[in-house]
């Protein structure tokens, strides 16, 4: 729920509650005024009968209301009897109205000629279920007409207030660490939004030069152990050329060999990816897709041979992209590869070059693997220690510069799919 | 044969010597800009190794001070900075090859090898070793004045071993000069051995005086018989 509809919600119910009290209030306070104008009329007219029935007696024999709104009998008194006036409300039948409605009564007592006199005036009262009626149906005008204003206001004022506060939202929302992007500042006179984004940009900034710090880190780290392998591999190498060694020694040579090569592959492979992250492959050219899976299928062919696999090549299609040859070479062998290293023996490897995609497939283990982790830096599917867990890591980041598709998908085969736009 | 090696980490610039010097090349030394600038500009050399990040100055001014002088040696980039720029710089400059670090001392030798041969002018620019004979220009391999055809990978697996005979090459190192690095991940380098087996039984077949040993699961050595 947006925030404005929100503070519209609650809003909406205070109001409820306040016109309701507020309903109760008014409704007694209105009818507190009708009684009491209606009790002034009825004693002024009770005072200006008592005046004609001075002039004119024949009117105390008016005993029926009938086209009078008064009857006047005669009583007789004793000490018990008041002789306060007295209103109240009682029921009368009405003509026109055809039923029973409320009317205000007065009775009183005056004095004519030594005898006493009983009067009583009536008046027709508020039908009070009509009044409560019409009173809620205004309220309820009243009540939508303010929920109306607020909505109205919320969708105009409100919005144009709170504009900076979206804004920013919505920067956050596009907002990548990795992106030389940072976020700007919505100008605003509201000082709370000026603190956000004041607070915003303070913190996305740390947060982006904590993260090129740490690249800058791993790049300098994998920098500085170039040399130190270096001297560390040709050291051994000469020892090997020397061909002073008995076999097991130079056996046990030839496996520290192997490790520091391992190393160094790792070292290149994060060098690769900062390269890669860092945008230092600038150089693009348009390239055949086509040509460069069967330059590499022929350069992993041994490898293949070796492993008792076949790559079969079938390409119904021309495809070409865009990117730098290298970066292009090393995402596509690091596919062959998997494909070749994770592959069943036996079997083949199939490349699929179609219309805007080459998908690579291999057989292997009868179950798929685990998508969310596959293109995760140092994530192994399997546990083969040779392997440097940065292989699919680099293609995808490779296929993401040049705003490729990845895909994997498991159907009895393992299939690796690059979508080119 | 005069080579200039121009490095600023000793133990880096001791290993390249020590193993050149086993070819029976000159070896010359210089640990910094400044030492290697005089040298350039006294001597001539067949073939300089240049690291381009020197303590005092850069090594691809040293690469422009040759050509400025008109010299013509053979230069090789060795850089830890493996990085394009610097690759293109250092070619556009003049240099002929460029050897990111770390490298196989194998390699390193191919390299300067290619590098001599591509300057000797004497017209000889045959390599010849034992009853072999080859020509880098055709990559044509004549075995006891026969033609003896190779394929690609075979020819270079022939090559580089002859760039490194009577040394232990290993897989690795054969592998990343003749398969590419793209293959470097590859579990095992084991699947050489089938171009090895196939060339081992061409000179075999040919009756060649060299022939390609392995040694103990690590590499293979080129021994001249």
């Amino acid at each position: 729920m947006k925030l404005l509809n929100h503070s519209t919600k609650y809003f909406a119910l205070l109001l409820i509650v306040l016109i309701s009290i507020w309903a109760v209030i008014f409704y007694f306070a209105m009818l507190d005024e009708v009684y009491d104008s209606l009790d002034d009329g009825l004693e002024n007219q009770k005072e200006l009968i008592i005046r004609a029935v001075k002039v004119d007696p024949d009117l105390l024999h008016d005993n029926e209301f009938g086209v009078n709104n008064y009857t006047i009998k005669r009583t007789e008194i004793d000490s018990h009897t008041k002789l306060k006036d007295s209103y109240r409300d009682t029921l009368m039948y009405m003509q026109n109205e055809d039923e029973y409605e409320p009317i205000r009564i007065l009775e009183s007592i005056f004095e004519q000629d030594g005898n006493h006199y009983k009067i009583k005036l009536i008046t027709s009262m508020v039908e009070e279920d009509d009044q409560i009626e019409n009173l809620f149906k205004y309220l309820v005008g009243l009540y939508l007409l303010l929920i109306l204003s607020i909505v109205v206001l919320n969708n105009l004022v409100m919005k144009k207030v709170w504009k900076p506060f979206y804004t920013l939202i919505d920067r956050l929302k596009g907002f990548r660490i990795e992106k030389d992007d940072p976020i700007k500042q919505e100008p605003t006179d509201i000082v709370e939004f000026k603190l956000l984004n004041e607070s915003v940009e303070r913190l996305t900034e740390k947060s982006r030069d904590s993260y090129i710090a740490q690249k800058e880190f791993i790049e300098n780290a994998a920098h500085e152990l170039q040399t130190p392998l270096a001297i560390a591999i040709n050291k051994l190498e000469l020892l090997l050329e020397k061909n002073e060694l008995s076999g097991l020694q130079t056996q046990e040579i030839g496996a520290v060999l192997d490790n520091l090569t391992r190393l160094t592959r790792l070292n290149k492979s994060l060098l690769l990816l900062s390269k890669i992250d860092n945008k230092q492959y600038l150089e693009e050219e348009r390239l055949n897709v086509n040509t460069l899976v069967d330059s590499i299928t022929n350069d992993f062919a041994d490898f293949a041979e070796h492993r008792d696999m076949r790559i079969n090549v079938n390409s119904s299609a021309a495809v070409s992209c865009m990117m730098n040859k290298d970066l292009a070479i090393i995402m596509i062998s690091n596919f062959v590869k998997n494909a070749i290293l994770h592959g069943e023996t036996g079997k083949t490897v199939d490349i699929c070059i179609e219309e805007h995609s080459v998908t690579i497939k291999n057989h292997g283990t009868n179950s798929a693997l685990n998508s969310d982790n596959l293109f995760k830096r140092f994530k192994k599917s399997s546990a083969d220690s040779r392997s440097t867990g940065l292989g699919l890591a680099i293609s995808k980041a490779i296929a993401d510069k040049y705003h490729l598709q990845l895909q994997y998908s498991f159907e009895g085969q393992h299939m690796f799919t690059l979508i080119f736009p | 044969m005069k080579i200039l090696i121009i490095e600023d980490e000793p133990e880096m610039l001791e290993n390249m010597r020590q193993t050149l010097e086993r070819e029976y090349y000159t070896v010359e030394t210089a640990s910094d800009y400044k030492k290697a600038s005089t040298k350039i500009g006294v001597y001539d050399y067949d073939c300089v190794l240049l690291d381009i990040t020197l303590p005092d100055g850069n090594g691809l001014e040293l690469l422009k001070q040759l050509k400025q002088l008109g010299k013509d040696d053979g230069v090789i980039i060795v850089s830890a900075k493996d990085s394009l720029d610097d690759r293109i710089k250092g070619l556009n400059l003049g240099a002929d090859d460029y050897l990111p670090k770390p490298f196989h001392m194998a390699e390193l030798h191919a390299r300067v090898k290619a590098i001599v041969r591509r300057r000797s002018f004497d017209g000889n620019k045959l390599i010849e070793i034992g009853n072999v004979s080859i020509n880098p220009e055709n990559r044509s391999v004549h075995i006891n004045d026969k033609e003896v055809t190779l394929n690609r990978k075979e020819y270079d697996v022939l090559l580089y071993m002859i760039s490194n005979k009577t040394r232990l090459v290993t897989k690795t190192a054969l592998a990343e000069h003749v398969w590419g690095d793209h293959i470097d991940q590859a579990d095992s380098f084991d699947f050489i051995y089938s171009q090895i087996k196939n060339l081992r039984k061409k000179l075999t077949d040919a009756t060649a005086t060299i022939e390609i040993e392995a040694v103990y699961g690590v590499g293979y050595k080129l021994q001249v018989v």
